[in-house]
């Protein structure tokens, strides 16, 4: 299968890669190491006045409780929804694939969600679960739950946990149907010929099958977790009540961009880009280990 | 040929004019943070200044909400391309003002082109605000507000109540709200901006301090003490009455104002600049009180104090532009000016002159309640307590109040332990902030 390409002109390959690498330096390189080298300053708002600290920054960060709160947070967050967002897509793909009359109609419901902007799901749901005019609050004060997001943290975080997960459930569901349309029919019919139930069937062939596509959504949506829900956050709950939908980034926007310590802001990213480079690394080293491409 | 010639000197010639007549005019630029009907009355005031004169013409930008605003001035400054007048709110006022080279004062920039400039013309209580502890005026008071009280008449006829008497102490307000939750009001009282109306404003009206130091203003090392004063037993109470509903927590800014338009709360309380706000959203007949006070407390009331925002001038431009910039304060401050946005918004008019000016014309005659926050603001002379807030770090300390205030209203901590946090955390980030800064 291997075959090895080789250039008539030894140039060209690098003009080749040459724009990606370019692009990388220009717009991750760059700006990372901007980071990196801000979160060894602590400087005020205007950089009138700025002092190498050194690791004062993260000294800080790590010896202060709330962090630490902001980082559990996150983890509690991005684990739900992580998970909520694999099984439901997986749930959704598994069941539409089953389904032969009318497949375009769900199909394309399903995917629609993906097209509304992060913010925008966040104000959706925000406004079904609006203490006083929501739909969703007021059926949930027939049932004797009085729901409350602004007051109550784990009303806020279940909130923005299905703002997140709703939005994102379209795009784990196309990846997952696609894998499961292209696992060959033969191998589903000839275990049903031998007796295998659907359950069977999705456990011991569907489910091996896909391995590949559920590992790359695992990774792509963890980091959707941890970055991308920032907009939901933003719109639905502004990190409160008390801090109760303080993840990781919304306090890096915050405390760089409200509050202007930059020095404190730009620890906390670079301290996000660990985390992240990290959980991408042991997913690879470890989950992709076990994980079988044909 | 000649006819090519001639038509290409007069396209030269035409452009050079058009050249011309543009250099002529000093460009002088300013971000605001008003949106929607706001950023048009701002759009129509730098209009009317540009169509009142030709030498400078003021270009209003709109930059996104308070914080976006000023993060973009201070960022473009880090570029070398600031405007020259930026919107800041009240909250970032000790940060500008530490940014020794990168803000021109006020009363230096008036003094300096020679426009006549005299601070007694403006409302004691709103520039006390931003002048320094020598008196001297260090940015332009634009927008100012106090919070105030409203209340639905409606609620007020079915309890019982008489509709034109508002609550003048909070005593009153909680035999009120008993009386009005009796007759099936669902929830007495919800408030807008709950750091700004319930801790610090509160503070000023009762004449308690918030912070050491003249809350800030004779120095950088102010500590807080609102959990030592009138202000915890005033959270306390306000607890107290979560768990019943005689006062509901609505969310941050004003995230409350559903529950006061819908009907399920009598009371809210906020800034006086969401009157156009709240006439335009509710069907029923409301008031507008003065804020309450706590009977039997000394001093109180005394007098309330601002927030909005200032127009703040950044360095680094050139003279003729600085001397653009004046022109356009004076004109701004102009009584007719004055008057007709404080009529417009809701905000607090900055000069006796256009104060004066609406009386004359009869505003508070047609729209009673209109003048409840300038009588709030001008009750009494403004003691060291009640003259304004000045804290570094502002910004981040606001959200710590309200993050344990929060926890007050869930019933996770007491008053006393969340504002004791909530003192804990803000000093910390006082010293930090003094320590960036001498």
């Amino acid at each position: 299968m291997h075959k090895r390409a080789v250039f008539d002109n030894r140039l060209l390959p690098y003009l080749l890669v040459a724009p990606q690498i370019l692009i990388t330096l220009v717009f991750f390189i760059w700006p990372a190491s901007q980071a990196l080298w801000t979160s060894t300053l602590r400087e005020d708002a205007f950089g009138l006045r700025r002092e190498f600290v050194g690791f004062a920054n993260f000294e800080r960060l790590l010896n202060d409780p709330l962090y630490l709160d902001s980082f559990w947070t996150t983890i509690a967050f991005s684990a739900s929804v992580t998970s909520l967002i694999l099984f439901f897509g997986l749930l959704f793909a598994a069941m539409a694939d089953r389904i032969i009359r009318g497949i375009t109609a769900y199909r394309t419901l399903l995917i629609w969600p993906y097209a509304v902007a992060p913010a925008v799901a966040g104000v959706l749901w925000l406004f079904m679960f609006h203490p006083t005019v929501g739909m969703i609050a007021y059926t949930l004060q027939v049932f004797g739950v009085n729901w409350n997001h602004y007051l109550d943290g784990t009303h806020a975080f279940i909130l923005v946990v299905v703002a997140a997960v709703w939005k994102q459930i379209a795009y784990a569901f196309l990846f997952f149907l696609a894998a499961m349309q292209s696992i060959p029919k033969s191998l589903i019919e000839a275990a049903a010929i031998d007796g295998a139930g659907p359950w069977k069937r999705f456990r011991t062939i569907t489910f091996p099958l896909i391995a590949p596509t559920s590992f790359f959504l695992m990774v792509v949506t963890l980091v959707y977790a941890f970055f991308d829900t920032f907009p939901v956050i933003d719109a639905v709950t502004s990190g409160g009540p008390a801090r109760a939908t303080e993840i990781l980034v919304y306090k890096v926007y915050r405390d760089g961009f409200i509050a202007l310590d930059l020095g404190s802001s730009a620890a906390q990213s670079v301290i996000l880009m660990l985390i992240v480079i990290a959980l991408t690394v042991v997913q690879f080293r470890y989950v992709e280990s076990r994980v079988q491409y044909q | 040929m000649t006819k090519t010639r001639l038509l290409a000197t007069a396209a030269a010639v035409a452009s050079f004019a058009v050249a011309g007549s543009a250099a002529a005019q000093t460009e002088v630029v300013w971000w605001h943070a008003m949106g929607g009907e706001l950023g048009e009355r701002t759009q129509a005031i730098a209009d009317a200044f540009n169509a009142s004169q030709d030498a400078f013409v003021v270009r209003a930008e709109y930059k996104g909400n308070y914080t976006e605003t000023m993060t973009a001035a201070i960022a473009a400054f880090r570029a070398g391309e600031q405007p020259h007048i930026v919107q800041v709110f009240e909250v970032g006022t000790a940060t500008m003002m530490a940014a020794e080279g990168a803000i021109y004062p006020v009363y230096q920039l008036m003094a300096d082109a020679g426009e006549p400039f005299d601070p007694d013309d403006y409302l004691a209580s709103v520039v006390g605000y931003y002048t320094t502890s020598e008196g001297n005026l260090l940015s332009m008071p634009f927008n100012s507000s106090t919070p105030v009280l409203y209340y639905n008449k409606a609620h007020f006829e079915q309890a019982g109540l008489d509709p034109e008497a508002p609550p003048v102490t909070w005593q009153e307000m909680s035999t009120m709200i008993d009386a009005l939750q009796a007759s099936g009001v669902a929830c007495g009282m919800t408030t807008g901006w709950q750091s700004w109306v319930q801790l610090e404003n509160f503070s000023a009206w009762h004449n308690v301090p918030l912070g050491t130091r003249e809350n800030g203003f004779a120095g950088l090392d102010t500590e807080f003490v609102f959990n030592t004063t009138l202000a915890v037993d005033h959270i306390a109470m306000l607890g107290e009455w979560q768990k019943t509903k005689k006062f509901d927590y609505g969310g941050r800014r004003s995230d409350s104002a559903p529950k006061f338009y819908s009907g399920e709360c009598t009371f809210y309380m906020n800034s006086s600049a969401s009157y156009a706000g709240v006439r335009a959203n509710v069907d029923f007949d409301f008031g507008i009180g003065k804020l309450p006070y706590h009977e039997g407390a000394e001093g109180a009331p005394q007098n309330a104090i601002i927030g909005g925002a200032t127009l703040w001038v950044l360095q680094g431009g050139e003279a003729a532009e600085y001397e653009g910039v004046a022109r356009f304060f004076s004109f701004l401050s102009s009584p007719e000016v004055q008057a007709q946005w404080h009529q417009d918004t809701g905000y607090l008019p900055i000069t006796y002159g256009a104060y004066e000016l609406s009386k004359e014309q009869g505003f508070y005659a047609k729209n009673p309640g209109a003048e409840t926050s300038i009588l709030q603001m001008t009750l009494n002379e403004p003691t060291p307590y009640s003259k304004g807030l000045r804290f570094g770090n502002f910004v981040q300390i606001r959200d710590i109040i309200n993050e344990e205030l929060e926890a007050v209203w869930a019933g996770q901590k007491s008053a006393q332990e969340a504002l004791d946090a909530a003192a804990a955390r803000g000093n910390e980030l006082l010293r930090r902030f003094e320590a960036d800064n001498s």
